[in-house]
């Protein structure tokens, strides 16, 4: 059975799972049911400075899959809208109850070293195993000049970590946003102010949609929206390719990082590892079916870890990172052909159909007797872009076969049909 | 429904219409979205293929996964006007579901067009009719009935601008809609408010109560109308040759079901109590046998001379039958019908069957099942008015059609049962109504195509 627990940062953890810091982490009632299901960790939900934030009535909305499940959830609740000194006793006490889970404390304070010295050494107080500091949160608090507006400045990323690293001896993660450019900077200015580690990503700014008879956006305040941070599977993909981003910076390589982003089972878990991660974070799967989820999460990353003869997290940890590059680096000798599995077709035709209007023409179609159609691959045509394989409902009937023709890996610095190759 | 109707329920029509509830019912808003997302939306979809009028199936199943039930249901009007009666009556286990591309693969379960295809038209909602007439073209065709085949070409002539006048020996348009199909397949006066739904295009006008052969002719039809579209139906029983056939209680199954789709009250009707026997393998001895079953028979038999495999009735079909209780005996032919002294039906006789080099042959063993009446469904026939002088031609018992369903008669088209072309089947009827009257149509006028775009579009 493989060993599941991690040590991210000096933060110990009996297994990867962590709740983010969100409305799941908001209380001690929440947080103990979340340790009772057997999550490892959870980064308590954003203090702030009193008096508290105050939440607007309607925060979330969501958009939909094919079956009406959430694919992507909205929000636009502020950070915890209780009082500094309840949410500290109430850390103190769980911490001192569930000794052996992670409890990480978010912060989003003004940009005043004082003010983050007052904060940090009253968390301190508390036994939290260290501090997330929340430079992410898009809507609401950057019109505040905190969240986004402070993540979205390296300078003032680096400014504030290294007041929290001067100021306290807890592990420092910075919780990075995504909306930004780039966002190796952020990393890169966490990593010199001194950052333990970074976690990634907090929301996107979002509209999931208009009510189109409201003229308006929900979550709707009064026949009013505003845009909010966007999670669940939909940003899965933005998440990874972040992740994925700081983790083969070379500035930024080995710098601990624990993975947010659509997270809803082991395998999307055990992609950020896969990518770097150290410890994940969980909310939205929480927040639409309720702690228990974990229990489905440990057992299937220890069942493919033991398929797979992993014997604890760090054996897989990165191992995707050298083979996510740079396009120019990929092999241009490199091919792959569709071939169909006509005993698999069910001739449902949309491989032909997207094929010919919107890729390369590669597919045949011959009208059968029976008034059924067959389909085939123009091997010349087919330039292995994979649409007809994504378009095939049917499990391995489209495949992409190697067509390689023995020539040695080459890639685009090489070619010379590149008219910038770099000369040899 | 109108409001009299409903207001004037007595407690016997609620206990019938509780008895005869829709035994498909429909698919909730959330069921059809989640069933609507199913669809592979198929290249040269096999469905459509499948489909004997062509609705463009994979395109109104997308309207309605896209929330879009006017669309949906334009999209199946624009084919099959009778679109709301075909979704409930259509065998789609052999026709669109039966084609779908999702039979095939490891869910093996083909998206319930059906299902879809009701929840579009029953929850569409248009501002009077979905289409507008064309320009008039002054001309004028006679439809001689009002089941599915008339009232398709009626409403697609009209849609054309032509104007149209409907003849229909019985005192309500609708055909087998209104009068013969099985009292749980088209429940709430479904057939009536369809008709008014065609009817609200405008330009056809339907003269009830009036009968070829007795109250028209063809010949004064084709004098004073422009064309002329024959859509008569099927009107005989199909007889079982054996004696005592003309007793009270040996009844044809089509007039009862007629009979009990007009009761409005369960004591007009003549319910066998113990038993019952039905003679056929078609949906309608299906049909009439399932129905006896809900009106309370203890037993219902029916029997067939061939085996399950032959039956015309679908194995959905059967299968309904066997939910039903129904006992099923193949292999069996009716030998006589027994009566009493006083003239009561008491059960019949069979003999069991056999095939021999492809023939069906009398076995040896004998049987006979006790019965107080006896229910023929072994199959219509056309019985063409014998007064009529001018008659088309007639080939195995219907009218022969041609390409695009005329007759041999120049200006006299067919469609539906009464012609010998597909299964009988309301949606065949449909189309056969429709392709007539765009072949009319582009007789009498031009470029029908053009003006159809026109149509369909606005």
């Amino acid at each position: 059975m493989a060993d599941l627990s991690i040590d991210f940062v000096g933060i110990k953890s009996p297994n990867p799972f962590w709740l983010a810091s969100a409305p799941p982490t908001d209380k001690a009632y929440n947080v103990e049911r979340a340790y009772e299901a057997g999550w490892g960790g959870v980064v308590w939900k954003t203090l702030g400075e009193d008096p508290a934030a105050v939440n607007v009535s309607s925060r979330y909305s969501a958009l939909y899959d094919h079956n009406g499940d959430v694919s992507g959830f909205n929000n636009i609740e502020l950070i915890t809208d209780r009082s500094l000194e309840i949410n500290l006793r109430e850390i103190t006490e769980v911490k001192k109850r569930w000794p052996d889970r992670a409890l990480v404390v978010s912060l989003m304070m003004p940009c005043e070293e004082q003010v983050w010295k007052r904060i940090l050494k009253l968390v301190e107080a508390t036994g939290a195993d260290g501090v997330e500091l929340n430079f992410g949160c898009p809507h609401g608090m950057p019109e505040r000049g905190m969240g986004a507006a402070v993540g979205q400045v390296p300078e003032y990323v680096e400014m504030v970590t290294r007041w929290c690293k001067q100021h306290s001896k807890m592990p420092v993660i910075v919780k990075l946003t995504p909306n930004i450019t780039d966002v190796r900077l952020p990393a890169r200015a966490a990593k010199s102010g001194g950052a333990d580690a970074v976690s990634l990503i907090n929301t996107i700014n979002s509209i999931t949609g208009i009510d189109l008879d409201a003229m308006a956006a929900r979550p709707m305040v009064d026949g009013k929206s505003t845009h909010g941070g966007y999670c669940g599977p939909a940003v899965k993909p933005i998440a990874l390719s972040m992740t994925s981003e700081i983790a083969r910076d070379p500035e930024t390589a080995g710098l601990p990082i624990s993975g947010i982003g659509g997270i809803g089972n082991w395998k999307d878990a055990a992609e950020f590892i896969a990518l770097g991660a150290g410890s994940v974070q969980v909310c939205t799967a929480a927040m639409i079916y309720g702690f228990n989820i974990v229990e489905e999460m440990k057992e299937g990353l220890s069942n493919w870890m033991d398929s797979k003869g992993y014997e604890n997290i760090n054996d897989f940890k990165g191992l995707a990172v050298p083979n996510t590059t740079d396009w120019k680096k990929l092999n241009m000798n490199y091919k792959v052909v569709a071939t169909i599995d006509e005993d698999k077709c069910i001739g449902c035709g949309r491989c032909y159909q997207a094929c010919e209007d919107t890729s390369h023409q590669a597919i045949t179609v011959t009208s059968n007797d029976d008034g059924t159609n067959t389909f085939g691959i123009i091997d010349d045509n087919c330039v292995g872009c994979n649409l007809c394989e994504i378009t095939c409902p049917v499990d391995d009937c489209i495949t992409m076969d190697e067509r390689s023709e023995g020539q040695p890996y080459m890639n685009w610095m090489e070619d010379v049909r590149n008219p910038h190759r770099e000369e040899a | 429904m109108n409001k009299d109707n409903s207001v004037s329920y007595s407690q016997q029509q609620l206990a019938l219409n509780q008895m005869f509830k829709d035994i498909n019912p429909a698919l909730s808003a959330r069921q059809a979205g989640i069933e609507s997302s199913r669809c592979y939306y198929c290249y040269d979809a096999p469905c459509i293929k499948a489909c004997p009028s062509k609705i463009n199936i994979p395109s109104f199943i997308a309207s309605i996964h896209a929330d879009d039930l006017t669309g949906a249901a334009k999209t199946i009007y624009k084919e099959n006007i009778m679109g709301g009666s075909c979704a409930r009556v259509c065998p789609t286990e052999i026709l669109c579901e039966q084609a779908c591309v999702r039979n095939h693969e490891a869910e093996q379960l083909p998206v319930k067009i059906g299902l879809l295809q009701r929840h579009a038209t029953d929850n569409a909602e248009f501002e009077g009719h979905p289409f507008e007439r064309a320009a008039s073209t002054g001309k004028r065709i006679a439809v001689v009935g009002a089941g599915p085949a008339g009232l398709s070409c009626a409403h697609r002539l009209s849609l054309l601008g032509n104007d149209v006048d409907v003849f229909e020996a019985e005192d309500k348009a609708g055909g087998l809609n209104e009068y013969g199909i099985a009292k749980y397949k088209l429940t709430e006066n479904f057939a009536q408010k369809e008709v008014d739904f065609i009817l609200s295009i405008g330009g056809i006008t339907v003269h009830y109560e009036t009968a070829l052969g007795r109250d028209i002719t063809l010949e004064q039809l084709k004098e004073d109308f422009d064309a002329v579209f024959l859509s008569i139906g099927l009107q005989d029983t199909s007889s079982l040759y054996l004696d005592n056939e003309d007793n009270e209680m040996v009844i044809n199954s089509v007039d009862y079901i007629k009979e009990l789709r007009q009761a409005t009250d369960l004591k007009q009707l003549d319910i066998p109590k113990d038993s019952a026997v039905v003679i056929g393998a078609g949906n309608t001895a299906i049909d009439i046998a399932c129905q006896l079953k809900r009106l309370g028979t203890e037993e219902v038999t029916l029997v067939y001379r061939r085996g399950e495999e032959q039956m015309s009735a679908t194995k959905h079909e059967q299968q309904i039958a066997k939910n039903h209780q129904v006992r099923i005996k193949t292999w069996s032919q009716p030998e006589s019908i027994d009566v009493d002294d006083n003239g009561k039906v008491t059960g019949m006789s069979f003999r069991k069957t056999y095939l021999e080099d492809g023939k069906l042959k009398g076995g040896d063993v004998q049987f006979d099942v006790a019965c107080s009446a006896i229910f023929k469904a072994v199959g219509q026939k056309m019985a063409y008015p014998d007064a009529e002088q001018l008659i088309p031609t007639i080939s195995n018992g219907k009218i022969a059609t041609f390409h695009n369903q005329l007759t041999s008669i120049d200006g006299v088209f067919a469609g539906g049962d009464c012609t010998g072309v597909g299964q009988d089947l309301t949606v065949e009827a449909v189309q056969q109504g429709k392709l007539a009257a765009i072949a009319i149509n582009e007789q009498l006028n031009v470029s029908t195509t053009t003006k159809l775009q026109t149509a369909l579009s606005a």
